[in-house]
């Protein structure tokens, strides 16, 4: 078998970056005109865009929980956002996904608050690239943010993993593909809580923490890029015509 | 997708306006939404269009792979569109298989597409009877303020110019472009009342009575047409709203043309 190289012999990986280094990210609030609110997320070539309605009515009604809102999130792959056209619909993978990301963003915003309704939350990756679920919750919860739910704090994602014999930061699709361990994870910057954590591979517990702590600190970092976008969005004099009016123009 | 509820003052207010010569956002009745379009910027799609209508945002990507071919046409390639219209772009989309308003879009762009012979399917031939090209043409609908149907077809349109065949991919030769000609645009239609007006907005839609989507290509030729909803159009309007069409696609085309490739 080929050894196939993800850190040459500078240290660098695939794409130049250091270990503890993350792909580029642009996030940016409010990008929606329907959704109550919304977040536009690059992270390298990861593409996502997530959409919050509510708190409102819950469907299906059996659903609905007398003292809180429930959160339903969907995480959705578009068919052209991959190699090999996804076929439309949800999928096992895309259930899961759903699934914790909508556990990690209850914990932060203030269910009680909204008894019988939900909040609902749309992500949907337009392109992908490694690292789709840490993209779909940090722009999830700067959407929910945008659409004006009281939380206890961001979430932030971002994951890290180990190629090559090192830990790195938020690996690439390469690294992701080949390299020997990914854990995804979601943080809460204000309690040093963690509310989404996933791990697959293999490391020895020094390189999980290691991992853990390489991704908290990024996460630390991203967390300032959500709030800059939120203050981008709601600065005095920031643009104004994404706020949905039904003024009538004569 | 629910039955919407407009409020009877909205009605009248649009009624008013129109009466007067005047809609809501301050188009005259025969005027386009101010439109912007990004290409390509799917970079795991074979070729893709971002269409921004207004409020209306949707983006459409062409996927390409080897398959084959349907027994009746061995020596032609397949193509294929589909159409979501996911919760995020309007409160009343639900999550679940396509229903009938997301399907009639697919099938109106798809014909629009296959009818104006704007892809020659038969030049997607790789081994006649056994490996043709297979094209999807997915729809995500991102935003919904009305009119997907034009928004829709010019993605497509736009997608398809600017598709790359992957063939490298498929270890059936070099990398080329799609051979596609001709840019079948549409431009719909909304009636209410007596008052027809082009590019509806999401409310325009909401309390219109008929629908007319035409597509005309470059030489000026009507290429498909779509009537929809419960009303009727009378001889002289869809004479009218042909005329309308044919020349706003042409200033449409001409602008597309000098920005999207």
């Amino acid at each position: 078998m080929v050894e196939e190289r993800l850190i040459g012999d500078d240290g660098l990986r695939e794409d130049g970056r250091k270990p503890d280094q993350l792909r580029p990210i642009k996030i940016e609030a409010g990008v929606l005109h329907n959704a109550d609110g919304s977040a536009y997320v690059e992270w390298g070539k990861n593409k996502v865009l997530a959409a919050v309605y509510g708190p409102r009515e819950v469907h299906p009604k059996f659903l609905q929980d007398s003292t809180k809102a429930i959160v339903q999130v969907t995480y959705n792959m578009a068919a052209f956002s991959v190699d090999d056209r996804i076929r439309p619909g949800p999928n096992r993978r895309a259930t899961e996904i759903s699934k914790i990301i909508g556990e990690a963003l209850e914990y932060v915003i203030l269910t009680h608050h909204f008894p019988r309704s939900s909040v609902d939350v749309y992500i949907e990756v337009l392109e992908a690239s490694a690292g789709t679920r840490c993209a779909g919750l940090t722009a999830a919860s700067v959407a929910v943010a945008d659409a004006g739910i009281p939380m206890t704090d961001l979430v932030v994602s971002c994951a890290a993993g180990k190629a090559d014999g090192q830990i790195i930061l938020d690996l690439g699709k390469s690294e992701d593909n080949l390299g020997e361990a990914d854990v995804p994870l979601g943080y809460i910057p204000r309690t040093g809580e963690i509310v989404l954590l996933q791990m697959d591979g293999h490391l020895t517990k020094a390189e999980f923490e290691k991992a853990m702590n390489m991704a908290m600190n990024a996460c630390k970092d991203i967390y300032e890029m959500q709030k800059d976008a939120l203050r981008r969005r709601y600065a005095v004099g920031a643009d104004e015509d994404k706020t949905p009016t039904q003024e009538v123009i004569e | 997708m629910s039955k919407p509820i407009i409020a009877e003052i909205q009605k009248e207010q649009i009624r008013r306006l129109a009466s007067e010569g005047k809609r809501m956002d301050g188009r005259g009745f025969e005027e386009l939404r101010n439109l912007e379009v990004e290409v390509n910027s799917i970079g795991a799609a074979e070729g893709s269009a971002r269409i921004i209508l207004g409020n209306t945002d949707v983006l459409v990507g062409v996927k390409m792979s080897v398959g084959t071919p349907f027994p009746d046409k061995p020596n032609d390639g397949v193509l294929m569109t589909g159409n979501e219209l996911k919760p995020m772009a309007h409160q009343d989309f639900s999550v679940g298989p396509p229903g009938p308003v997301s399907i009639e879009i697919a099938r109106v762009v798809d014909r629009g597409i296959r009818e104006s012979k704007m892809i020659d399917l038969s030049k997607l031939c790789i081994v006649p009877g056994e490996k043709v090209w297979m094209v999807f043409v997915d729809i995500q609908v991102i935003d919904y303020d009305g009119n997907l149907f034009d928004a829709a077809t010019l993605g497509a349109l736009l997608a398809l110019h600017n598709t790359t065949v992957p063939a490298r991919k498929f270890e059936v030769g070099e990398n080329h472009k799609l051979p596609v000609n001709g840019w079948p645009l549409t431009v719909t239609s909304s009636k209410m009342d007596d008052f027809i007006m082009v590019d509806p907005v999401l409310l325009e839609e909401q309390v219109a009575d008929a629908r007319l989507t035409v597509s005309v290509d470059e030489n000026d030729f009507i290429r498909a047409m779509q009537k929809g909803l419960s009303g009727a159009f009378t001889y002289e309007e869809v004479v009218k709203a042909v005329d309308v069409a044919a020349s706003l696609t042409k200033k449409l085309r001409q602008k597309i043309i000098s920005t999207g490739e």
